[in-house]
């Protein structure tokens, strides 16, 4: 077993076990961390991949400000432990199975399929290929993004507002 | 080097658990993180196509999604905000007002 693949297994046990404890746990801020840790985990694969860009953009816009985001709606409400109702039996009988059954049909048709090995490429030309695809061939959709970003402001602003202001 | 099935088959388990997780929770800010632990479990599976195929087309479209999602969770935490306010309560068992 050489290095990368056992770093591979390191992480995506991190990323796994963070993920049953987003579900085991009861206090929201609880299931905050538990999140944080997978996308820890998850940059930590895509540096691993050689994607080096993302895994900066992983931490800091997903680690860093929607995650800083959810910790504050979470104080800002004094969100407490969720409360165990009885939950519909639609979602114990035919939501497990289902969820397990997608699972199961999308990693069949992976383990039949044959790809090439990720391969990592070097450092610089992959952020380089990557700069060079996003201001020449996707500079249109860049650049209605800062749009959604800015009607995106407007709406949190409108819908955050006290009434009667 | 690490086969690129094994990063496709990990980005099926952990949408698989944000499924469960979606299914399973009753807190409203819960049922959000499960929404971006999906998405997340989608991006992993851009990048690793990307490398696999040499091309880096995949990881300027995980670039959008991460934009999209941080419009999304902008927007989103707002409308938990005013649900809370209005509602009392977090749970989304008792926001029911378009139930018969």
């Amino acid at each position: 077993m050489n290095a990368s693949l056992g770093i591979f297994f390191v992480l995506a046990a991190v990323a796994v076990a963070g993920a049953v404890s987003l579900i085991l746990q009861r206090h929201p801020i609880h299931c905050a961390l538990s999140l944080i840790v997978v996308m820890v985990a998850l940059a930590g694969l895509y540096l691993l991949l050689g994607a080096e860009f993302v895994a900066a953009v992983q931490i800091i816009v997903y680690g860093g400000a929607i995650m800083v985001l959810f910790v504050f709606v979470i104080m800002l409400l004094n969100a407490g432990e969720e409360e165990r109702t009885n939950f519909s039996k639609i979602a114990a009988y035919a939501g497990i199975p289902m969820a397990v059954a997608v699972a199961g049909l999308i990693a069949a048709a992976i383990a039949r399929s044959s790809l090439p090995p990720a391969q990592a490429t070097t450092v610089l030309t992959s952020t380089k290929s990557l700069s060079m695809l996003l201001f020449r061939e996707f500079v249109y959709p860049f650049e209605l993004t800062s749009f959604l970003i800015l009607v995106a402001i407007l709406g949190a602003i409108v819908l955050a507002q006290r009434e009667g202001n | 080097m690490v086969p690129t099935n094994y990063y496709l088959i990990l980005s099926a388990v952990l949408f698989g658990l944000g499924i469960v997780a979606f299914i399973f929770k009753r807190n409203i800010i819960t049922i959000f993180m499960a929404i971006e632990l999906m998405l997340n479990a989608v991006n992993l599976a851009f990048v690793a196509f990307s490398q696999a195929f040499g091309k880096s087309d995949g990881e300027v479209f995980v670039l959008f999604v991460i934009l999209v999602a941080a419009a999304e969770a902008a927007v989103g935490l707002g409308i938990i905000i005013l649900t809370a306010r209005n509602r009392r309560s977090l749970n989304v068992e008792r926001v029911n007002l378009l139930k018969l």
